[in-house]
């Protein structure tokens, strides 16, 4: 039993890794084919680099990572505390209801609705909104939202609710209160709530298809403008780095979540003695 | 009741006009679009014309179940598997599925088609051996090969959390009231996971009913998804009402079937509606 | 002692929880420099009373001065007051240090001067040297001395407690009682504490305040508590009590159990009925012939300095304290001092306490666990 059931995982896992870890093996091949591996190679890497759409698209998604999740993680995190505090609580359900939408509708309609959104808004002559990439930081910095709120709310609602009464007892306004005890006591997360809408804005393409235009692509669009066609073994070379890079991301999340945890855990004992 | 500070009062604040306008308004002109025509006259013609759209719809469902039903055959037993072996064994797995997760579904599903492809090293693989080569892409078992492939991470973590978090102590009052191991499985491990088990249920069946990128590229074209039509619908400005109204259709069906399967679980692990 | 200066007064202060009173126009004057205790069960609106001194509650009525001057409005991070919060409230982020200097850090006071002021308070709290140390890595009682030490290194004009005891265990609780009054006396700042443990606050207090209900019951020294109960909650939440129904015949002349006594009372009514408390260790056993009144023994406890033994007297089960062994079922006479017994008028409390019949040790323990649940 215990040997069959180790089988099966490694079975499973083998078959869940083997497509990527073949793109990644061919994306080295000189050869530019699937069948034969002739020589290592990062002759499609180099080739990669030479294509400015490519580049651009690179630039492009970046941009918009870095540009989404920070501000997802201001709004969220901010969102955070004024859900934890707040009383109304149809109002506080409503709200958090409201902002859990993106995360569990298709985003497929996330994308459509709104590409609507923006479709309407453009054809108002007060509202010269262009599709590219305003519509895109809103629309990316919408779906981090959730993410970000559902990483930073749980830390304010394990923070010991004395921790701010003591610094108000100690001399801090509310404002210092929060950047000097609430912030820190929360920070795990809201990095993982930033990296984790950096991974995601990075990622992703189904939203991205309805609200962006040929002139703002990001790499997912660019890899999927790629691969409608006949397809050019730098697209192998693009997908491996992605995959490297969210590797690394996610490798990076999760050394700074395991952190937190150890963190949560040696608090633990403050609570004292029970 | 506490005072709250005036950062704690308002800072939802600028959270709630953002979801007021890009979360909530997005979802009323989908609304407002199904129901108007090109011109902005209001119609239910885009309603009645989804008739004509029943067996995509039917398509979309059963492709979307058999890969569901596959994913919980193949995933219950990998996360019940995975829970069975050491904590540090189980931490590494969990990122190794988490993984695949984070890299983009462009890229998975475009690393199975370079496997599968009838010039892909699967075939030629076959030929080696001295097989005929199979056309693989292009069938309705590739599309749900596809979905299978993409989403069974978001089926196996989920009841690994949910398996996983068991008390070793039912397991053993099971086995002291004389249970032998499989008993135990379906007595008590299987009811206790049903949570886990409708979560991934949700995490499989939405994506897979929504996707257009598997269908169009594993697919070959062949098959016509709720996905693939949606997306062709809003290629061109005169159907984006008719767009607009299969996704409103598509989006309660989906919250119905959501809604009726957080009915089986007892509630606050089926998490993905919140 | 200055008796004559108050601190803080407390007028006529309401508050409500949800439309659920939790203080009922309550009025206590805090003197400057007494070490106070506020005591009473969970949910009495002791530490709410704390809280609004505090300044992390309003009250919805009321008034509070302190020092003369008005300071309902005025935010905590404005008062001079400073509070030890339960379960201590270290700053996780910190180090000891840190954790200690951060109302000096706070105040934009000169580097020179924390380090200085830091020291010296880690001196008075004997934590010398655990500096740079994190605060999870410390034990109870020295996140205790850290908390202890933060709160004093602003010098507030009153500290405020909050239960600063109740996460440690039995030892450690009796050593830092010791520290904490032994701290009060070398200060000189007003103390007000909170707590739920009678023997804490008799055994610390200056002045103790006995609340339920939102209530002052009794404000007095501990000697005066304990000796002199005002009504039947007081004398039942302050050791133990036998408490019973009399009849004032006359001053000096009470009458219990079938049996008139002699009392050190007057003042009353003539007739007026009355509750009688009689503690267990007051009541002396005696042959059944010389004893005021007779019972049968129906339980006997080992408690180490003495025995407690319960004892049915025509139908009332009275709890007596003795050294001397009563064996189960036998029948003992009683007979009480003169000074032993305690006239107190009727209240709402009459008649719910002071029977023994209920007793048991399982009870007892229970609802200590209950009192233990942070009171919100």
């Amino acid at each position: 039993m215990k040997t069959l059931s180790k089988i099966y995982i490694w079975v499973i896992f083998a078959l869940l890794y083997a497509p990527i870890i073949i793109l990644v093996l061919f994306s080295f091949n000189r050869a530019g084919s699937l069948n034969h591996f002739s020589t290592f190679s990062l002759y499609w890497y180099k080739e990669l680099f030479r294509d400015p759409t490519a580049l651009n698209a690179l630039k492009n998604s970046l941009y918009l990572a870095v540009g989404s999740s920070l501000l997802a993680t201001v709004i969220g995190t901010f969102a955070a505390l004024g859900i934890n505090k707040m009383r109304n609580k149809f109002f506080k359900n409503a709200l958090t209801s409201v902002t859990n939408i993106p995360m569990m509708n298709p985003d497929i309609v996330t994308g459509v609705s709104m590409m609507l959104l923006f479709v309407a808004a453009a054809s108002m002559p007060f509202l010269p909104i262009k599709f590219g990439a305003v519509t895109m930081l809103i629309a990316h910095t919408t779906f981090n939202l959730p993410y970000v709120i559902l990483s930073v709310l749980p830390r304010f609602k394990q923070m010991d609710k004395h921790l701010t009464e003591a610094a108000l007892d100690l001399g801090c306004t509310p404002a210092q209160t929060f950047f000097r005890v609430e912030l820190p006591s929360i920070l795990p997360g809201v990095i993982s709530g930033l990296m984790l809408g950096f991974t995601l804005s990075l990622d992703d393409f189904v939203i991205s298809h309805f609200v962006s235009s040929p002139d703002f692509q990001t790499l997912p669009l660019y890899v999927y403008n790629q691969t409608a066609h006949e397809v050019k073994f730098s697209m192998y070379a693009l997908c491996a780095l992605m995959v490297f890079v969210i590797l690394g991301l996610l490798l990076a999340v999760n050394f700074a979540g395991s952190k937190g945890k150890n963190k949560k855990a040696k608090v633990l004992p403050m609570g004292g003695i029970q | 009741m506490k005072k709250r500070s005036f950062i704690e009062r308002f800072a939802a604040v600028p959270h709630s006009v953002w979801a007021l306008l890009f979360i909530v308004a997005p979802l009323i002109f989908v609304v407002y679009f199904a129901f108007t025509d090109t011109y902005g006259n209001f119609t239910f013609d885009n309603i009645t014309m989804l008739s004509s759209y029943t067996h995509i719809f039917v398509l979309s469902v059963c492709f979307a179940l058999i890969a569901t039903v596959i994913c919980l055959l193949i995933g219950y037993p990998l996360a019940f598997f995975i829970s069975q072996l050491k904590p540090k064994t189980q931490k590494l797995l969990v990122v190794l599925l988490m993984l695949p997760m984070w890299i983009s579904l462009l890229i998975r599903t475009y690393s199975l088609l370079a496997l599968l492809d009838n010039g892909g090293l699967f075939n030629s693989l076959l030929e080696k051996l001295g097989f005929e080569r199979v056309k693989i892409v292009g069938t309705s078992g590739a599309v749900i090969l596809g979905m299978v492939y993409d989403f069974l991470p978001y089926m196996v973590l989920p009841i690994y959390t949910s398996v996983s978090k068991l008390d070793a102590r039912y397991l053993e009052a099971a086995h002291d009231l004389g249970c032998n191991n499989i008993k135990t499985l379906f007595k008590v491990v299987l009811p206790l996971s049903v949570p886990g088990v409708i979560s991934g249920i949700t995490m499989v069946f939405v994506p897979s009913i929504s996707t257009f990128y598997i269908s169009q590229k594993l697919g070959g074209g062949s098959f016509d998804l709720i996905g693939d039509t949606i997306e062709r619908q809003f290629q061109n400005v005169s159907t984006y009402n008719m767009g607009a109204a299969i996704s409103l259709v598509m989006m309660i069906l989906i919250l119905i079937s959501v809604a009726v399967m957080n009915k089986f679980s007892d509630g606050d692990e089926g998490s993905v509606i919140v | 002692m200055d008796q004559n200066t108050k601190i803080i007064e407390l007028k006529g202060v309401c508050k409500s929880f949800d439309d659920e009173p939790v203080l009922k126009d309550l009025c206590l004057d805090i003197h400057d420099k007494e070490f106070i205790t506020l005591l009473g069960p969970s949910g009495c609106g002791k530490t709410t009373t704390l809280r609004i001194i505090g300044g992390f509650e309003t009250a919805d009525k009321g008034e509070l001065y302190f020092m003369g001057k008005e300071i309902s409005d005025v935010p905590p991070y404005k008062r001079h007051v400073n509070t030890v919060f339960q379960r201590y409230a270290l700053f996780p982020h910190l180090n000891v240090f840190e954790n200690i200097a951060f109302g000096l850090r706070i105040a934009k006071t000169p580097e020179k001067e924390i380090v200085e002021r830091v020291q010296e308070m880690l001196a008075l709290v004997n934590l010398k040297g655990f500096e740079k140390r994190t605060v999870s890595t410390l034990s109870g009682g020295q996140q205790q001395r850290v908390a202890i030490a933060r709160a004093l290194i602003n010098h507030p004009k009153v500290l405020l407690l909050d239960e600063p005891l109740a996460a440690l265990d039995l030892k450690l609780r009796k050593d830092m009682q010791n520290e904490l009054k032994a701290l009060h006396e070398r200060t000189g700042i007003t103390f007000v504490y909170v707590t739920h443990d009678q023997e804490e606050a008799l055994s610390m207090s200056d002045t103790v305040v006995v609340m339920n209900d939102g209530i002052i019951q009794q404000i007095g020294t501990p000697e005066d508590i304990y000796n002199e109960p005002k009504n039947a909650f007081v004398a039942d939440f302050i050791g133990e009590s036998n408490i019973l129904d009399g009849v004032m015949i006359d001053d000096y002349r009470a009458k219990f159990a079938g049996h008139t006594f002699e009392c050190l009372d007057k003042g009353f009514e003539k007739n007026e009925p009355v509750d009688i408390v009689v503690r267990p260790e007051d009541v002396d056993i005696v042959d059944v012939e010389k004893g005021m009144l007779t019972g049968v023994v129906t339980s006997v406890t080992f408690k180490g300095v003495h025995w407690e033994i319960i004892v049915d007297i025509q139908n009332f089960k009275w709890m007596i304290q003795t050294t001397d062994y009563c064996a189960p079922d036998s029948t003992i006479g009683i007979y009480i001092e003169p000074d032993a017994i305690h006239v107190m008028k009727k209240s709402e409390y009459s008649n719910m306490f002071g029977d023994y019949s209920s007793y048991s040790e399982e009870f007892d323990e229970l609802s200590d666990a209950e009192a233990e649940i942070e009171e919100e």
